[in-house]
């Protein structure tokens, strides 16, 4: 008998034994599943602008630089100051055109992600600048693919990573983060998907926080129709 | 070879007395016991989230050889090869084969309690792979030849003068008293490990039979990187760590994060479902899944202990251990520590020679109370004590608790021998706490308290009319 039939064997035995199936399901009916999470989870305000305002508090806990602006062209001058702030002398971004339109104005070396660029070239840029596919109001998270952030490597292994985000990708909560994967993608996912929750940290030595252990020591999101936009507008998206 | 229990003892004991790194593990986890509960707080209903997360994984393993299949079936259709093992020999095996048929040299891990469940390390070690752990705590222990302290925290005895030191020593650096220099000293010596690594080996927090996907959580981007950079990713998970729905981890990262560290959620959750696609830039070119059993079936068969099972290795019931916080997690000579660790060693290692650790125990219940999963901790203990009893108890316990009855279940007998313990006491005052005492195991580390004149007995007596 293969390893996966003794295996899957000793599990039927074993629940059958111990009178099986019978565990505690009572609390998660498939009714109420997603709306008894989000009862439960930490409470996020319905309105665009209490959104903007939570994930913004959020960032400031987090050391997340969160950066809204009302347009594009105020986006495009934000990543101007930063870019001489931190001194950037090249960033690398995924092949998006309306992240490279963002970009026409810095005066830096741009590296535009490919499949037969070495890793190390990513390792040495100033920054990594991505899409995303959310932004999440009660955790103040990032969530971003493979797909919508130029593969694996871009988003972690520069020492800067820059997200750029529009006022229509920002959710509530955890739950509408996961519909929204589910809406995009399924069932063809990604084979990559995270949630970044402010710049890489560590507190493994004596629990001091440091930030940048492996990944990013800076992370900063700009959201793009986050400043000087109505609190209604935002009130039909997912909630 | 001392036996596991006497080893016990003298670790124990002498963690006791060093009151350095009694020290440093109550400082390290006040901290974390204020941001805990600011977190676990701004939940709207943190005890019904413990309710509904019990609710996931029970559904889970009640239906686990379906949720197994489907994981599987999902993760094959991507392309991964997934590899069943029913003990660490199989798993071991696989994984040395693997890296054998890779012609690997260097191989890079993220954090896996797994993989020192099975000791995998050694294994590769052993057979020439350079091995390198990627996680900052895991990579000073790695550098101090020694086991993880704690399942999440596994440098949390050590000052920041001793990683220095080992710095200094190890990867020739210059002395510093800065956290912040010391981690920068890991991350530039562990950048150029992940970009030579053959193969990248990870854990896996949670497994999702739904879409065939494993999620990682972590907050220092090294699990990121070692399934982003090496051209073969390795997973290595246990059997338990599967859950139904993508959706579950809507409410169990936040869980993990808020139990685990006190955070609301971590910096990273990572959900990988295969290897890079067709028309994706980077990742790797193969993804393994291993699936270890090592007695996880064992304990499904056990319906008192199953909710074991549903552990996610949040490390909160080591954090609010007496226990643990007194004896450090060494003394435990046990994968997982603490009173998750007393509870399932047993069944990973056998009752006879890990009983003592269910012994070890004040029962408070703390442990019970802080899981974020509703595991019934403290009473696991307690069935331990009563199944080593039970499967083979000593002559002297079986006579002596027999005895104990006989006299408790006498009100005539009991009111004797108060008094005879009156008697007796003032003899034992002249031995106390020396060798000669017969209370000696008592004696030696605590005080007896003395027995009061007059027993609760006679005054009743005296009150009721």
């Amino acid at each position: 008998m293969s390893a996966r039939d003794s295996i899957l064997a000793r599990i039927r035995e074993a629940l059958r034994a111990g009178g099986a199936r019978h565990l505690a399901e009572s609390e998660a009916q498939p009714s109420d599943r997603v709306t008894g999470v989000r009862r439960v989870l930490p409470k996020v305000p319905n309105d665009f602008s209490g959104q903007v305002a939570l994930f913004a508090e959020r960032s400031e806990v987090l050391k997340t630089e969160f950066l809204p602006c009302s347009d594009e062209s105020a986006a495009s001058a934000q990543l101007k100051i930063v870019s001489d702030r931190e001194k950037w002398e090249s960033v690398a971004l995924p092949a998006d055109d309306r992240i490279r339109t963002l970009l026409s104005t810095l005066a830096v070396a741009k590296l535009e992600v490919s499949r037969s660029m070495a890793k190390t070239d990513l390792e040495k840029v100033s920054a990594g600048i991505t899409g995303c596919d959310a932004l999440i109001a009660q955790t103040g998270s990032v969530l971003l693919t493979a797909q919508s952030a130029g593969g694996r490597a871009l988003s972690v292994l520069p020492v800067h990573h820059v997200v750029i985000a529009t006022s229509a990708q920002l959710v509530a909560d955890l739950p509408a983060a996961f519909e929204v994967l589910e809406h995009k993608y399924a069932p063809n996912f990604p084979s990559f998907m995270t949630f970044i929750t402010g710049p890489s940290r560590t507190g493994d030595i004596e629990r001091v926080l440091v930030l940048g252990a492996h990944g990013p020591r800076k992370l900063t999101v700009i959201l793009i129709g986050g400043e000087g936009t109505s609190a209604g507008d935002g009130t039909s998206k997912v909630m | 070879m001392p036996s596991a229990a006497s080893q016990f003892n003298t670790d124990a004991t002498r963690t006791v007395a060093d009151l350095g790194q009694r020290e440093m593990v109550q400082r390290s986890l006040s901290g974390y016991q204020k941001t805990r509960s600011s977190n676990a707080d701004r939940f709207q209903d943190w005890e019904s989230a413990r309710g509904r997360a019990a609710a996931i994984k029970d559904e889970a393993i009640s239906q686990l050889d379906q949720y197994l299949i489907q994981f599987e079936e999902k993760l094959v259709a991507r392309g991964v090869k997934v590899f069943w093992a029913n003990d660490s020999v199989e798993a071991r095996g696989y994984i040395l084969d693997l890296a054998r048929t890779k012609q690997a040299k260097s191989i890079v891990k993220s954090k896996t309690m797994v993989s020192e469940e099975i000791h995998l390390n050694e294994a590769l070690e052993e057979a020439g792979f350079h091995v390198v752990e990627s996680d900052l705590g895991e990579f000073i222990v790695q550098l101090r030849r020694e086991p993880p302290y704690h399942i999440v925290f596994p440098a949390m005895h050590l000052t920041r003068g001793q990683i220095s030191d080992l710095f200094q020593q190890k990867l020739g650096t210059q002395p510093t008293a800065d956290p912040e220099e010391l981690t920068m000293t890991a991350r530039k010596a562990l950048r150029q490990e992940y970009l030579s690594a053959d193969i990248g080996i990870t854990g896996a927090n949670f497994a999702v039979a739904e879409t065939g996907m494993i999620s990682i959580t972590e907050n220092e981007g090294n699990a990121r990187l070692t399934c982003a950079l090496p051209k073969t990713h390795v997973v290595l998970l246990g059997i338990e760590k599967v859950v139904p729905r993508l959706a579950d981890l809507a409410l169990l990262l936040p869980m993990l994060a808020t139990a685990g560290t006190g955070q609301q959620i971590t910096c990273y959750n990572s959900l990988v479902g295969g290897p890079r696609s067709a028309d994706e830039l980077d990742g790797p070119e193969e993804m393994h899944v291993v699936l270890l059993d090592n007695s996880r079936t064992r304990l499904l068969a056990d319906a008192e202990q199953r909710d074991t099972l549903r552990c996610i290795r949040c490390g909160a019931c080591l954090n609010v251990c007496p226990i643990f916080r007194n004896v450090g997690g060494h003394a435990y000579g046990t994968t997982y520590q603490g009173p998750i660790g007393s509870v399932l060693t047993p069944h990973l290692r056998g009752l006879q020679s890990w009983q003592h650790l269910s012994q070890a125990s004040s029962l408070c219940g703390a442990c019970t109370e802080t899981c974020p999963v509703k595991i019934d901790l403290h009473h696991h203990l307690l069935q331990n004590r009563r199944n080593a009893v039970a499967e083979k108890g000593s002559l002297f316990q079986r006579l002596g608790f027999k005895a104990f009855a006989l006299v408790v279940n006498r009100p005539s007998w009991f009111g004797l021998a108060t008094r005879a313990i009156k008697f007796f006491a003032p003899l034992q005052r002249i031995f106390n706490a020396t060798p000669a005492d017969p209370v000696w195991p008592w004696t030696k580390s605590r005080e007896l308290p003395s027995f009061a004149r007059r027993s609760f007995r006679d005054l009743w007596k005296e009150r009721t009319p």
